[in-house]
């Protein structure tokens, strides 16, 4: 199968690849997987006290789609507030790397791994509010 | 000859419908079918009789092919309990085996760096074995107490340890052409 120019990109030379101290209070982590072909993805986002995302990370062992799925949506999120980050959907990922139907379940992967960086870091949140109120 | 289609994988093979099999018996019915069916033995058959010893020898093939591994034969188990994995639109797993599975990757990723590969791919090998060797034995003992749930999520992650032990296999076999 022939990968779109943008997904080759993306895979030679992916972007934000690496980690973020999961454990500091502003890094929300993400950790994915997807049993069907075995890919792992870790996305990370490090969000400003004003809830706009300074720095995102990933590393993903998959295939070049999902590699590429997780590059692109590390430079999505950068700059972006939380709310506008939620609204990323996996079709815009795939609109954008012009994926092929059988490669969609990788941009659901990315999609995902947003969502579970999210909730992680309103989790994280949400205890220190509690911890100091 | 007969073969019911309507019977489940195991009942082709006249096993129980278990996942602990012995496996050599599972061989030896498998040959018995094959020769019975060999298109050979249909060579003065009519040509519905042939056609029917086609699709017989071709589902008595992916049966034994999927009983003979015990990842699908785990997966058809589930499948037989109208179980699915949703393995494409369901991510949520255990962000413990996750990380653990991240950690492995990384491992394996270093092993043709390390001073000596053959004994890093061991090593990460070794590990693999084990927890695949694990998740026989607790997908048996989930299955056997019919906790359906329970035996579907360690299938689910079986099948991320599977996908690495034959990613360990390709860098083993390229480790051992650059020696020669």
């Amino acid at each position: 199968m022939a990968y779109s120019d943008k997904v080759l990109d993306h895979y030679e030379n992916p972007r934000n690849v690496g980690t973020l101290d999961k454990d500091d209070p502003n890094v929300g982590t993400g950790m994915v997987g997807a049993p069907a072909c075995g890919d792992v993805m870790r996305l990370q986002i490090k969000v400003s006290d004003d809830g706009i995302i300074e720095d995102a990370k990933f590393k993903t062992y998959g295939c070049g789609s999902a590699i590429a799925s997780s590059s692109l949506v590390t430079e999505m999120v950068k700059g972006k507030t939380l709310a506008e980050v939620e609204a990323i959907k996996n079709m815009d990922i795939v609109e954008e790397l012009a994926l092929p139907p059988v490669k969609i379940h990788c941009s659901v992967l990315a999609e995902d791994a947003i969502a579970a960086a999210l909730a992680d870091i309103k989790a994280k949140r949400a205890a220190t509010t509690k911890a100091t109120a | 000859m007969q073969l019911d289609f309507s019977n489940n994988y195991f009942e082709l093979f006249e096993l129980q419908t278990v996942f602990d099999m012995d496996v050599s018996v599972l061989d030896q019915r498998f040959q018995q079918l094959q020769r019975v069916l060999h298109p050979d033995k249909f060579a003065s058959a009519s040509d519905a009789e042939r056609r029917w010893s086609v699709q017989a020898a071709s589902r008595v093939n992916e049966a034994y092919q999927t009983l003979k591994q015990p990842l699908k034969r785990a997966n058809y188990l589930l499948e037989l309990q109208g179980l699915m994995l949703n393995e494409e639109t369901d991510t949520q797993m255990d962000p413990m085996f996750l990380m653990e599975q991240m950690e492995l990757r990384e491992a394996l990723g270093d092993v043709e760096s390390a001073s000596d590969p053959f004994a890093a791919l061991d090593k990460v090998s070794t590990q693999l074995g084990s927890q695949i060797s694990d998740s026989a034995d607790a997908f048996l003992a989930s299955a056997t107490s019919e906790d359906w749930s329970q035996a579907r999520t360690i299938v689910r992650q079986w099948q991320f340890l599977e996908k690495l032990r034959q990613e360990t296999k390709s860098l083993e076999a390229r480790l051992d052409d650059a020696e020669t």
